[in-house]
């Protein structure tokens, strides 16, 4: 099963600074085995989104051409310290994951 | 017809009725790019995704900056920074020309997330970076080339 994200929030003035890091080998499905010659099949993480206090705030759809264990970084104006952050992705073997963070 | 022609093929004219609606007026672009068409991720080469995107000729502009190193020693992780200063952007995605499929992530904002985003990416070769910004309904462009000297992508 999927692997915890790790999220940090912090305010910076009025602007909320996020960081995650998501745990995900990020296959594009090109590449091969350098034992066996056969393709990897492609397995990344497809769509990701962020919600503040409930409410989506980003939306992201990704491929296997983000990096292993994709960063991901964004801000978002209007937060406060103690708001929720809610982090979930999902890949395209429909993997699910799902992590909140308090903004500090 | 194999499994995956089939579902390019879906893909594609899912993307082609996208089209239509944001022509129509019906959805705002936001929406559009935060949902690119999965056919854009599976498309090779830079003409080809954005016709998936359904981008014909983004605007140069100066209002966005990219963050990214001159030289990337490992392709497989290129630390890219993308922020756009261009009032009302809802949306940012990310290319690797040269990469066999071009489009790498795309991202919406709404509801006081601001027009940037930092992750990292993987590159095959050394090729321009390219951010499509879209704010207001119209498209933006910015690209920064990333020298490789390993490539990242396998093969």
């Amino acid at each position: 099963m999927a692997e915890p994200m790790k999220i940090r929030a912090t305010m910076q003035g009025d602007v909320a600074d996020v960081k995650v890091l998501m745990n995900h080998p990020m296959e594009t499905g090109l590449r091969k085995d350098a034992k066996t010659g056969q393709l990897v099949p492609a397995h990344y993480i497809s769509t990701v989104t962020a919600k503040l206090n409930g409410t989506v705030v980003l939306e992201g759809n990704m491929a296997g051409g983000v990096s292993k264990n994709p960063y991901l970084g964004f801000k978002v104006k209007g937060a406060k310290s103690g708001d929720t952050i809610e982090i979930s992705w999902e890949d395209n073997k429909g993997d699910k994951r799902t992590d909140t963070a308090k903004i500090s | 017809m194999n499994a995956l022609r089939r579902n390019v093929l879906k893909g594609a004219t899912g993307a082609g009725a996208v089209a239509v609606a944001v022509a129509a007026g019906l959805i705002t672009p936001t929406r559009v790019l935060a949902a690119a068409p999965r056919a854009a991720f599976d498309a090779k080469g830079m003409p080809d995704t954005l016709k998936a995107l359904g981008i014909s000729s983004p605007a140069d502009s100066k209002d966005i900056t990219i963050k990214a190193p001159d030289i990337a020693e490992n392709g497989a992780v290129v630390p890219v920074e993308i922020t756009s200063n261009i009032p009302g952007t809802s949306g940012i995605a990310i290319l690797a020309e040269k990469n066999a499929q071009p489009l790498v992530a795309d991202f919406g904002f709404t509801n006081g997330a601001q027009g940037f985003i930092s992750t990292r990416i993987k590159m095959a070769n050394t090729s321009l970076v390219r951010a499509i910004v879209t704010a207001g309904g119209k498209t933006y462009t910015a690209a920064k080339e990333v020298k490789v000297t390993i490539g990242g992508c396998g093969g």
